[in-house]
């Protein structure tokens, strides 16, 4: 039996009101929010916030993780690979990035699933994540979200299983962003409606039922990509299925998360799923991709903790200055303050463990978790002076609390003021770093945090990705 | 061990004036230090047998000294964060009691203002190598890495932002008296607790007048050996103890460190204590240039250097302790705050200022029948840092 053994998902904390959009450009609001990610997020850091929800779940050791996205932060060099890293799976682990359409993320589950079915895999992690750029005042402004899904593939433990696949392509031009295109381009709705979307999805959607000798109303959950509610709702009409089969697409609380806003919706409905149910599920772009999915008793194993339920409403609400800059969509007035200096990728590259998983050491001598966060990996203990003494200890997923906290004005950051905090670690080790994701007002001594993968900043057209402390989200 | 108690005496001392000294570079202010020194300890340039050069930015090797034209003498540059001139210093005065030379210079020099931006670079974590930078570090301000004690210290003795910052800007306000008393300090404004209390935050809880001045400066000590100080001036100043202490980041490691006080400091000054015979700080100092880059750490100062019991730096505060008539005053000249703190002249314009306190010779901000001095920097932070802390006395 091969599909879904394990499910993550991860959405910033920001929200954008729609309302707040319209109003900046004296215009009308869809309603709802957008997510947003925050000013030190982007698709990699995303990706790797669903894909450790996805292993915490899981658990099973990853063969492959392939990331779906249509925003890479590099046109050359893998982001999977830097994935990989921060969640600490095996050298030999095979990644890949799937790139270029919104199908992006079912053609790597599909590509997961035959590669667990022809055994050249074991487990296979699929994360989708998306921050896709939306033009000022345009529709896709409102409609796109940021967010991320993570997926494993496997034959043991499954939780969904893979009944059936059936694919078609299409050379549509609908939606599209050239190298030269800062922005999505899109031509006339109606015309991507009625030539492109709907008869593609019809087409897949008939293509795979007929395959497998089903109706419509075999199925307790469908689950499919539309650009927006009006779309959704406007295939089920076309289609006639049942409105309590429908999964609600999760726009007004999230937005369109483009390769990963499928897969959250099929999130969702696992979280609620009851074993045997099946499960029809459809993506879009350049031709669809369909699945029957058959829920197994496993399904109780993923229930116990929230996955998505609890990250659907945003905690923090953002104005539309936060959101131009966090964007990179104004020019900022230039700091007086002096700079960083550039990065020495030989220096990363020799600190790659303390950077990807913020790994330090433990003391083998006096037991002393101890992380150096500069270019001088422990060769000396802390504590007790033993030289070269010492076990690998990671730090990422440990939890901690806040022995002390400043707020600073002057730091350059594109969400003033910054936040930072010596944090002592549950079990032992203390750092000291940048806080994110924080309500400036109720940071305070003894808060818990916990650690987050985030880009600290740009340096030669490098994104300098480090851990960073947040709150634990209860 | 012996110590350096007594066996190098300063015969001289110069100091420009402090603050944004647009119209001066580098060379302009160790000219200005050099010259100052060389009239006051009555020697001629070509009397120097070996020269220290200490700045943090402002110049790589001790060809930063050329223009004093020394000819063809051993000179260093030496660099330690904020101990930088008390390094320079700490060199000149070795050199004298190893019988290597009989004079020798100490020169401190920073040009800050040169740089075009606002505030100090630095790593972005103590110890890290600039240039190899990882990048991994956080990009807080210098303000921000001291207002972690700041927090802590409120925290654990349950002082409410606005009582503790109320009680840090006595600080700020008794250091502002003590620089409007002195032409050369950068800042010579009388402030008060409200203006303070009012000013914009910087880094939560402190605000800007928590924070010292970004200054240009250079100050210079000319040292010999103490026997023979007195062909020089009837009223040299001999050097008691020089003490060094840095820490390797244990407090930005281990847990058990507290954030209310700086292990460097603590053992910087009771190791310069031992040396120079000091059993009872408090009593036997009679005045004191501490590190108050931020009025924070000031406070704490008085604890760690045990002027004040642990825990209760407040009761001295409010009792005028620390204030020029006070029974110990310190940052007579402004301190940090107020004479400004180019980085490697800092040190020796703590020194100036003791010196010329211990010679009777500070105007309108002279104490009353002074004995001995104590200069204190610390370089880095709350987590590691590089404590000097140095005593020198009018008799021998």
């Amino acid at each position: 039996m091969v599909g879904i053994t394990s499910i993550g998902a991860y959405i910033p904390v920001y929200r954008l009101n729609r309302d707040e959009i319209a109003r900046m450009w004296a215009g009308r609001s869809v309603g709802g929010a957008k997510a947003v990610a925050g000013y030190d997020e982007d698709t990699v850091t995303m990706a790797v916030a669903a894909t450790l929800d996805c292993l915490v779940g899981g658990g099973a050791k990853a063969d492959g993780l392939s990331l779906a996205t249509t925003t890479a932060p590099y046109k050359e060099k893998q982001s999977a690979a830097i994935i990989a890293s921060a969640v600490d799976l095996d050298k030999e682990c095979h990644t890949a990035d799937f790139t270029d359409s919104l199908r992006a993320s079912t053609i790597a589950v599909k590509s997961a699933v035959d590669a667990v079915k022809s055994g050249s895999a074991g487990n296979v992690l699929v994360t989708a994540s998306d921050c896709r750029p939306g033009a000022a005042r345009g529709t896709l402004e409102q409609v796109l979200g940021d967010g991320a899904a993570s997926l494993m593939i496997g034959s043991e433990k499954v939780i969904a299983e893979v009944e059936g696949i059936y694919s078609v392509f299409n050379d549509f031009t609908d939606l599209w962003r050239a190298e030269d295109d800062a922005y999505i381009r899109s031509t006339e709705q109606r015309f991507i409606d009625e030539v492109g979307y709907m008869p593609t999805m019809q087409e897949t959607i008939t293509g795979l039922m007929d395959k497998h000798k089903l109706k419509s109303g075999d199925f307790s959950k469908i689950v499919y990509y539309a650009a927006d509610t009006r779309q959704h709702a406007g295939l089920a009409r076309r289609m006639k299925f049942d409105k309590e089969q429908l999964q609600e697409p999760l726009y007004d609380k999230i937005g369109n998360a483009g390769t990963a806003a499928a897969l959250l919706m099929l999130i969702v409905a696992l979280e609620e799923a009851k074993p045997g149910d099946r499960i029809l599920f459809a993506s879009y772009g350049d031709g669809s991709d369909a699945f029957i999915f058959r829920v197994t008793e496993d399904i109780s194993r993923i229930q116990k903790r929230p996955i998505l339920a609890d990250k659907l409403e945003g905690k923090i609400a953002i104005g539309y200055g936060q959101y131009l800059t966090w964007k990179n969509l104004v020019q900022m007035e230039a700091s007086t303050l002096p700079e960083r200096p550039a990065l020495s990728l030989p220096s990363r590259w020799r600190e790659r463990r303390v950077i990807s998983a913020l790994y330090g050491v433990k003391c083998k001598k006096c037991g002393t978790p101890q992380i150096s966060q500069i270019g001088q990996t422990a060769r000396v203990c802390v504590n007790c002076q033993a030289k070269d003494e010492f076990e690998d200890y990671r730090f990422s997923d440990k939890k901690g609390k806040l022995f002390s906290y400043t707020i600073d004005q002057l730091q350059p950051t594109q969400n003033p003021p910054g936040v930072n905090g010596v944090i002592d670690f549950d079990g032992g080790g203390r750092m000291i770093c940048e806080l994110t994701d924080c309500e400036v007002e109720k940071v305070e001594v003894g808060m818990a945090v916990e650690m987050t993968f985030r880009k600290m900043f740009r340096s030669r057209g490098i994104n300098n990705y480090f851990w960073k402390a947040k709150p634990v989200t209860e | 061990m012996e110590g350096i108690k007594d066996k190098v005496a300063i015969v001289g001392m110069g100091c420009t004036k402090f603050g944004e000294r647009w119209d001066k570079g580098v060379e302009d202010l160790i000219v200005e230090a050099a010259y100052e020194a060389f009239e006051d300890a009555g020697i001629e340039p070509k009397d120097i047998q070996a020269a220290w050069i200490g700045t943090v930015f402002s110049g790589l090797s001790a060809i930063t000294l050329s223009p004093l034209q020394l000819q063809y003498i051993p000179m260093t540059r030496v660099e330690n964060m904020c101990a930088t001139g008390s390094e320079a210093l700490r060199a000149a005065s070795y050199a004298v009691a190893a019988g290597v030379c009989d004079v020798a210079l100490a020169v401190g020099v920073e040009k800050l203002k040169d740089s075009g931006q606002t505030g100090v670079k630095g790593p972005s974590i103590v110890g890290d190598n600039q240039e190899a930078s990882s990048g991994i570090g956080p990009s807080y301000s210098a303000p921000a890495s001291f207002a972690y004690l700041a927090t802590r210290y409120f925290h654990d003795y349950n002082l409410a932002p606005e009582e503790g910052k109320r009680l840090l800007a006595r600080i700020a306000v008794k250091n502002h008296h003590n620089g409007s008393l002195n032409p050369k300090a950068h800042f010579q404004n009388e402030i008060t607790v409200e203006q303070v209390m009012n000013a914009p935050i910087i880094a939560w809880p402190l605000g800007l007048f928590d924070c010292c001045g970004v200054s240009d400066g250079a100050a210079v000590a000319v040292v010999t050996r103490a026997d023979m100080a007195k062909n020089f001036r009837n009223d040299p100043i001999y050097i008691k103890a020089l003490q060094v202490n840095v820490g390797a980041r244990q407090g930005a490691m281990m847990p058990d460190y507290d954030f209310v006080h700086i292990e460097e400091n603590v053992l910087g000054s009771r190791k310069a204590y031992a040396e120079a015979g000091i059993k009872e700080p408090r009593q036997e100092i009679s005045i004191a240039e501490v590190h108050d880059c931020f009025s924070i750490h000031e406070m704490i100062v008085y604890e760690d250097l045990g002027f004040s019991p642990r825990g209760r730096a407040k009761e001295d505060i409010e009792a005028g302790t620390f204030t020029l008539e006070g029974e110990l005053p310190v940052n007579t000249d402004g301190g940090l705050k107020c004479f400004g703190h180019p980085l490697g002249a800092s040190g020796l314009r703590m020194m100036y200022e003791v010196y010329k306190q211990l010679q009777g010779k500070a105007g309108p901000r002279q104490v009353k029948n002074p004995r001995l001095g104590l200069t204190h920097n610390l370089g880095g932070n709350a987590g590691t840092g590089v404590c000097s802390c140095f005593i020198v006395g009018n008799e021998k």
